[in-house]
């Protein structure tokens, strides 16, 4: 039985024109200590789906689901009072400004215990030395010293770690990391994703990284959730995805990499912007911006084929990087096709 | 050199002094520290370094929005020379102009896009009719891939990508030779960030532009650079061409700061230059070389001496005592 299993999740927002759908149909199944990512531009609905696992988003969102268990309870059905004895002990959350997450009136002592007193409980001593261990733990140069210091005395990276020190202080069994390192340099950043591996190997816990760096995700992850404009568009294990991605946003999307451009005089662009709420095309969200779509995918809304591994949300997912698309046809050999296609 | 360099400059330095309080001393941050280095017609020169390390000093210093405390500063042969609080002449504030990292911020939120264009002519080129000016907007507007429309729009109404466009041909309005660019894709999702490298490849060809490219964003230097200078600390501490920097790093804070930059290939496992702790507090820095304390290379002669900038060969200048075991022991980790 998977650890946390997301089945059909969709977040809806009550806006003045009307119910706006900001995630819709994302499927997500984590086994104990695996490491998922989640990967999208702004806007494509990362941070709503796993605030909405973690019951974090205000009373306005209209959360649904098929199903949405973790470790086999079904956290539609809990109580608030059940519901916050699992988030912040048992599934636990990082997030992406660590200066903001912290309340700058308090200790870090202090907002750690708070964490421990909640959900462990204990005496205060015993308290005070799991702080202690904690961010010793993290790697924070003299912990006795440190557990004093207030927000605003710490670096952003210094923050970012006691963030990590309160999400594993009650040993959760998944950890939700929502872009834990995009507000750091480089090498900051590559010391805290190899601090939450070593975490996520030693205590055997689950890790969900939301990031929209490809390059986190290849040195991270290994299996990944690609999302567009609030759709999964795919799931793949994370090499067969840097190998043969299935749906076209996604082989765009690495493309567009300048790293995996090579020696192309130009890099490979994606037209056009993400859609927002006002301009939502008919049939697939990705149609125009992508170079295979067809009528089909103008009028149709796409659904994922139930015996596809990878959901891909496509008519025509690709296979080993060939569309079966009769646009694609049409595009290689325009003379040949009678479907050829006049793009605007 | 056949050429001509379009801007020189020689040991630029740039110190700010920070008041004492009742609670603390009076205190010099020494935020640009001897940067030397000349930008060619067409060229891009790439300045990469971390939060803190003098980049955006760097940027502010070119564009003469504050003079340097010391060191020579040439543009188009002319050589700028500013005491504190003196306005540059306007003929070389025309030749260099700058873009900023978050285009929500940059652009006045109360004009529209062909007045935000128009105003830089209406300043400088006195002699053209309202007319004019407002074909000279169209014509940018249509040459960073806007449509004519767009012209009575007002920033809100686009999008991250489209303003950078914007604050593009803004810059470009007076004819500038030197664009500086101060972290212009960083804000941008990777779609569009590709857009707008490849708007600015295409205007550099068009118009022989010479780019200032202030980034952190490795993948995308090696792309787009010609010649790049690493900071660490306010200082340059590597300087070379590009292809050859990215291939052979020969500072181990280059060395740390590459292999610390996430590749995007699920295939690939390196070996990491592992790199403790954090840059040091600029109000108290560490005697010697300044990433000494963070380097595993570091002897007790780092903490002596701050090592100059020296030249490795004819190309490439590297602040380091121990370039040639940094090179060895990075050419093993392989």
């Amino acid at each position: 039985m998977a650890l946390l299993d997301i089945e059909g999740l969709s977040v809806r927002f009550q806006t003045s024109s009307g119910l706006f759908a900001a995630v819709e149909g994302v499927n997500i199944n984590v086994d104990r200590g695996e490491v998922w990512s989640i990967v999208g531009e702004s806007g494509s609905g990362k941070s709503v789906s796993m605030l909405a696992t973690m019951g974090l988003l205000p009373w306005t969102a209209q959360v649904t689901a098929d199903k949405m268990a973790f470790d086999g309870q079904d956290l539609q059905q809990l109580s608030s009072r059940q519901r916050r004895r699992i988030v912040g002990g048992e599934m636990s959350m990082i997030f992406q400004e660590p200066m903001s997450s912290l309340n700058p009136c308090f200790t870090v002592g202090t907002q750690i215990d708070e964490m421990i007193k909640q959900h462990l409980g204990g005496s205060r001593k015993e308290r005070h030395e799991r702080a202690l261990d904690l961010l010793a733990q993290v790697g924070i140069p003299d912990p006795a010293r440190r557990i004093k210091a207030y927000p605003h005395q710490l670096s952003g990276g210094m923050s970012q770690r006691v963030m990590i020190a309160m999400a594993i202080s009650c040993n959760p069994r998944l950890l939700i990391a929502d872009e834990p390192t995009t507000a750091l340099d480089v090498t900051i950043q590559a010391q805290i994703l190899e601090l939450l591996l070593r975490l996520q190997e030693d205590t055997g816990m689950a890790l969900i990284l939301i990031t929209h760096d490809m390059g986190v995700v290849a040195e991270t992850a290994k299996h990944v959730v690609v999302q567009y404009a609030g759709r999964q568009v795919e799931k793949q294990d994370v090499k067969s995805l840097f190998a043969n991605p299935r749906h076209p946003y996604t082989e765009a999307l690495l493309s567009a990499l300048p790293e995996r451009a090579g020696d192309q005089d130009r890099l490979p662009t994606i037209p056009g912007v993400v859609p927002g709420q006002h301009d939502r095309p008919t049939g697939c969200l990705f149609n125009p911006r992508c170079r295979y779509a067809t009528e089909h995918c103008r009028e149709v809304e796409p659904v994922a084929a139930p015996d596809d591994p990878a959901r891909t949300l496509c008519h025509y997912p690709l296979e080993d990087g060939i569309s079966p698309s009769p646009a694609a046809a049409a595009r290689d050999n325009p003379q040949s096709s009678p479907h050829r296609e006049v793009r605007p | 050199m056949s050429r001509d360099a379009v801007l020189s400059a020689v040991n630029l330095t740039r110190h700010y002094q920070i008041k004492g309080g009742p609670f603390s001393k009076p205190a010099t941050v020494k935020a640009l520290n001897e940067a030397t280095f000349e930008l060619y017609p067409g060229q891009t020169l790439a300045v990469v370094g971390e939060s803190g390390c003098g980049k955006s000093t760097l940027a502010r210093v070119l564009t003469m929005i504050e003079p340097p405390t010391s060191g020579k500063l040439t543009i188009s042969g002319h050589e700028v020379s500013l005491k504190e609080g003196q306005r540059p002449p306007a003929a070389l504030r025309r030749e260099v102009q700058i873009i900023f990292q978050n285009p929500y911020g940059s652009l006045n939120p109360r004009k529209t896009v062909a007045t935000m264009l128009e105003e830089p002519l209406k300043l400088n080129r006195k002699e053209m009719s309202a007319a004019e000016r407002r074909q000279a907007a169209l014509d940018m507007i249509a040459k960073v891939g806007l449509r004519p429309e767009h012209a009575d729009r007002y920033p809100h109404m686009f999008s991250g990508g489209q303003r950078q466009r914007i604050a593009i041909a803004r810059a470009l309005m007076l004819n500038p030779k030197i664009l500086v660019l101060d972290e212009p894709v960083s804000a941008l999702d990777l779609s569009i960030q590709a857009q707008v490298l490849n708007l600015l490849a295409d205007l550099q060809d068009e118009f022989g532009l010479a780019y200032v490219f202030i980034s952190h964003d490795l993948s995308v230097v090696r792309r787009i650079a010609d010649d790049v200078i690493v900071m660490y600390f306010g200082q340059p501490v590597e300087t070379g061409p590009a292809e050859e920097v990215f291939t052979t790093p020969r500072h181990p804070y280059t060395q740390a700061l590459f292999s610390a930059t996430p590749v995007a290939d699920p295939n690939r496992r390196r070996e990491r230059v592992h790199l403790k702790g954090e840059p040091p507090s600029p109000l108290a820095p560490p005697p010697g070389c300044p990433f000494a304390p963070r380097c595993h290379l570091a002897t007790e002669a780092c903490t002596q001496a701050d090592p100059p900038l020296d030249s490795v060969n004819d190309r490439v200048k590297v602040a380091c005592i121990h370039v040639d075991q940094a090179v060895a022991k990075y050419a093993r980790a392989g």
